[in-house]
């Protein structure tokens, strides 16, 4: 078991190379001058723009800028952005707040995705099954924004249950919202997950075997069937919560949210590698570990799943 | 949904840079243009902030994000009246000059910085050159340009990317300033400027206290000014507290104790919190609330439009590069075959008016109709004009535009109106980006028309003029010339009667109607939205918020 764990653990060093060197390559290649903009409307004057390109290490060729900044990384430098702000501190400030809108997020997605789920897999074909198959769908096939904009319209400003903007003092209540609309589109997946493999294993034999030596009903459910059936959901889950670290641009902007999602696009806007890969990589690092606790996981929800 | 800055690259000019708020906004129905004055006194509000794209020193901010918070920071010589945009002593106590070339500024005693130091003469004067001195590369260091020994300070390397590269300039200060005791020091400049108070309000002309030239990086991220608020703190990305600075000594005080900009990524998330009243005023109404005026029914009574210093225009390639358009009756056939109010209303919601000439009507010296008949919608005039000139003989028209801001609609609106009054084809032509298109423009290869724009660096009718159409101006992007024209200007800038300066000007605006270099298109305007617990909302000529009369109820 350690010796798989430690074994991951180096596998993430190549991987961790490897994606800050393609996303490295990625940034350079875009095309436009990054010196575009920082005077406002017109074009900046050229020895503003030749001390900022010094500054920046702009006039150094690729491999140049690569090195320079794996060299700092490996300090754990994580260089300035192009607005003289420390990456580091930049992240200090925004992967909190981004961690608790994506823990909210997955909290309410697995909480509300498998009862519903459940409910809808033991009722296979009633009203309950329907009414979450029609609204999962739903949800699934409006973009996100539209959610949030509409939550937002209804319990933020027509009802103000919520607070409609999020703003600087992040607090779990202001999240709230932000959070159930970026987890969704997830709480739809994780439902019709839960319910096709409940489904599945409630016709399995081994279910029928515990059935029949007389376990309760809700015994043969939660410790047989579903924990079987949580395997793909615990997956799904896992990726998830990478994914929504770094892709909650649109819920960030809707609600005013200063998280990672925004700095990241702001970075590849204004071409500046140094912002793009510190975030990347500590999004890679955040994965790599989701995806290790998932598979760890595996073996907890089935041993025969092992690791050893 | 929009995208990150506000603004959308509409301006094309090179020369100074002006702080102005990007331009959206209304201006049809009701012409409110600001709230009830009054209000209480105190208090805390917030208002809708950007981040700032570079460290706030004011000879290097030229975008409104840092501009914002450093006006209410900074006092300057002169202060631009809110409502008329003409220019009030601030600092000074008097600007003197007979010849329009020589200056002596006379300041107020007692101004303090907030660092509790007194506003000095060699404040203002160690700024300029600061600013002026090309290796320091201040953005808007060129607005120190008109002042004697400016050449000098500049870098004139060898190295292409980098002038200042192994380059030390002659000079280290402008030989035009000079301090004749603590509060009176002089201006000399290159040649005469009749409107050189006008300019002395903007922000890179404000004082700096001594402490600096010690660390410019540091005050970089808190400055420090003379003006009516002080900066108490910053938080990247999420705000900006400012609160009254208790010395100020100047007459354009607020009543409010605080003031806090909240950083937001999107208009619409602030025009959201203005509604649900968790934000106080936000300076940008976003288009989707521009629609069929929404944000009237939103926010009753707690909206404001006002014009602003931009005008849009489409101006003719150089006579050399494309001289298809060389006739003024061609040119003056297209302006008239242009229904603006139809495109306005259709493409812009109303935003923006019709220009009737090549100056905008917020600024000082500015006269109605100076484009008259001509810019005027008329198809059948305009289709007599073309055929006395003989037709058009280039096959088809042509207007260029930057396809990475939103150009495309009104563009082809406007081709659209040209090939429907004058029966000549008209294509929108797209180029790929800003920097492309004007890289274009300045190397003579852009053939046709191009669209182009000026935001005022101050409210002068001067500053839609001479660095536009004058010859060899910076940003004469259609090689204009005409000896007259530049003569008036000359004129004008020599005139020490303002009123006769004015009235120069305009004789030269006029000028321009028979030459028609450029076609005037629309003046922005800029829209205000606020919540409920706010009075003596003002929208400044720069589109910016008037802090002296934002009030509680």
């Amino acid at each position: 078991m350690y010796k798989y764990i430690l074994r991951r653990l180096i596998q993430m060093i190549p991987v961790l190379l490897g994606a800050t060197f393609i996303i490295f390559v990625m940034v350079y290649a875009l095309p436009g001058d990054p010196t575009i903009g920082l005077c406002g409307e017109r074009p900046c004057p050229a020895a503003f723009v030749a001390e900022f390109r010094d500054k920046h290490g702009l006039n150094d060729p690729f491999l140049v800028r690569y090195f320079t900044y794996m060299g700092n990384l490996l300090h754990g430098d994580l260089g300035t952005n192009f607005r003289d702000l420390a990456v580091v501190d930049e992240l200090k400030l925004r992967y909190p707040t981004t961690a608790k809108l994506a823990g909210m997020a997955i909290v309410f997605e697995t909480v509300i995705g498998i009862i519903a789920g459940v409910l809808a897999g033991i009722r296979k074909g009633r009203f309950i099954d329907n009414l979450v198959l029609v609204s999962t769908l739903f949800v699934i096939s409006i973009p996100i924004f539209v959610i949030g904009v509409t939550l937002q319209y209804y319990f933020g400003l027509k009802y103000p249950i919520f607070p409609a903007t999020v703003g600087s003092d992040v607090t779990y209540y202001k999240l709230l919202l932000p959070a159930f609309v970026l987890g969704s589109a997830s709480i739809a997946y994780v439902a019709r997950l839960t319910r096709t493999n409940l489904v599945e294993n409630l016709r399995a034999d081994y279910l029928r075997t515990a059935t029949a030596k007389g376990l309760t009903r809700r015994r043969t459910l939660s410790v047989h069937a579903l924990r079987n059936s949580l395997i793909p959901v615990v997956t799904f889950i896992g990726a998830d919560f990478g994914g929504l670290l770094g892709g909650a641009i649109v819920t960030e902007r809707i609600f005013n949210i200063q998280g990672v999602g925004g700095f990241l696009f702001t970075g590849i806007r204004n071409r500046d590698p140094v912002s793009v890969v510190g975030t990347v990589t500590v999004l890679v690092l955040v994965f790599l570990i989701a995806n290790l606790l998932v598979d760890l996981l595996y073996g907890v929800l089935d041993p025969r799943i092992s690791h050893d | 949904m929009r995208g990150l800055t506000r603004t959308v690259t509409m301006v094309a000019g090179i020369s100074t840079v002006a702080l102005l708020a990007a331009a959206c906004g209304g201006g049809s129905g009701d012409k409110a243009t600001s709230s009830s004055a009054g209000g209480k006194a105190g208090g805390a509000v917030t208002v809708r902030g950007c981040n700032p794209q570079n460290p706030l020193i004011p000879s290097n901010t030229t975008e409104t994000c840092g501009g914002n918070v450093l006006d209410a920071i900074t006092a300057k010589l002169v202060h631009y009246n809110p409502e008329t945009g003409a220019p009030e002593n601030d600092i000074a106590d008097k600007i003197d000059t007979t010849d329009n070339q020589n200056f002596t500024v006379t300041i107020k005693k007692g101004y303090k910085f907030q660092d509790g130091t007194e506003v000095k003469a060699k404040n203002f004067v160690d700024a300029w050159n600061y600013a002026a001195y090309g290796p320091n590369a201040q953005s808007s260091g060129y607005f120190m340009e008109p002042i004697e020994g400016f050449g000098d300070m500049q870098c004139a390397g060898t190295d292409a990317e980098d002038p200042c590269k192994g380059f030390t300039p002659k000079a280290k200060t402008l030989t035009g300033l000079a301090v004749k005791d603590d509060y009176t020091f002089t201006i000399k400049t290159t040649e005469k400027v009749s409107n050189m108070p006008v300019r002395l309000g903007y922000s890179a002309f404000s004082p700096l206290p001594d402490t600096f030239f010690s660390d410019p990086k540091a005050y970089g991220e808190k400055p420090v000014g003379a003006g009516p608020y002080k900066l108490d703190s910053w938080t990247k990305n999420t705000e900006i507290k400012l609160s009254k600075f208790a010395d100020y000594s100047g007459k354009f005080g607020g009543k409010l104790d605080a003031i806090t900009f909240k950083i937001y990524q999107d208009a619409d998330a602030a025009y959201t919190d203005v509604q649900a009243n968790n934000l106080d005023v936000t300076d940008e109404v976003p288009s989707s609330a521009m629609i069929d005026d929404k944000y009237k029914t939103d926010l009753p009574d707690r909206n404001a439009q006002k014009a602003v210093g931009v005008i849009q225009t489409i101006t003719f390639a150089p006579v050399k590069v494309d001289p298809n358009y060389a006739d003024p009756k061609i040119r003056q056939a297209i302006s008239m075959a242009i229904d603006r109010p139809t495109i306005i209303k259709q493409i812009f919601n109303n935003t923006r008016q019709p220009a009737t000439g090549w100056v905008s009507p917020v600024v000082d010296g500015y006269k109605a109709n100076a484009c008259g008949e001509y810019c005027t919608f008329d198809a059948a005039k305009a289709k007599a004009k073309l055929d006395e000139a003989g037709g058009f003989k280039g096959g088809k028209m042509t207007i260029a535009y930057n396809a990475d801001a939103s150009h495309k609609a009104w563009v082809e609106a406007t081709c659209n109106s040209i090939k429907g009054a004058l029966g000549v084809d008209c294509v929108a032509t797209p180029v790929v980006d800003f920097s492309t298109f004007r890289g274009n423009i300045a190397a003579g290869k852009q053939k046709g028309m191009f669209r182009t724009g000026w935001q005022m660096d101050y409210p002068s009718i001067e500053n839609f003029l001479a660095p536009i159409f004058k010859t060899g101006a910076s940003s004469n992007d259609g090689k204009y010339s005409n000896p007259e024209f530049d003569k008036l200007l000359t004129e004008a800038a020599a005139s020490t009667d303002a009123a006769q300066a004015n009235q120069k000007y305009q004789e030269a605006e006029a000028l321009l109607a028979n030459d028609m270099p450029a076609i005037p298109m629309w003046y922005s305007t800029a829209t205000f939205g606020w919540s409920d617990k706010v009075t003596g909302v003002k929208i400044t000529a720069f589109g910016t918020i008037d802090f002296s009369s934002l009030a509680l109820k």
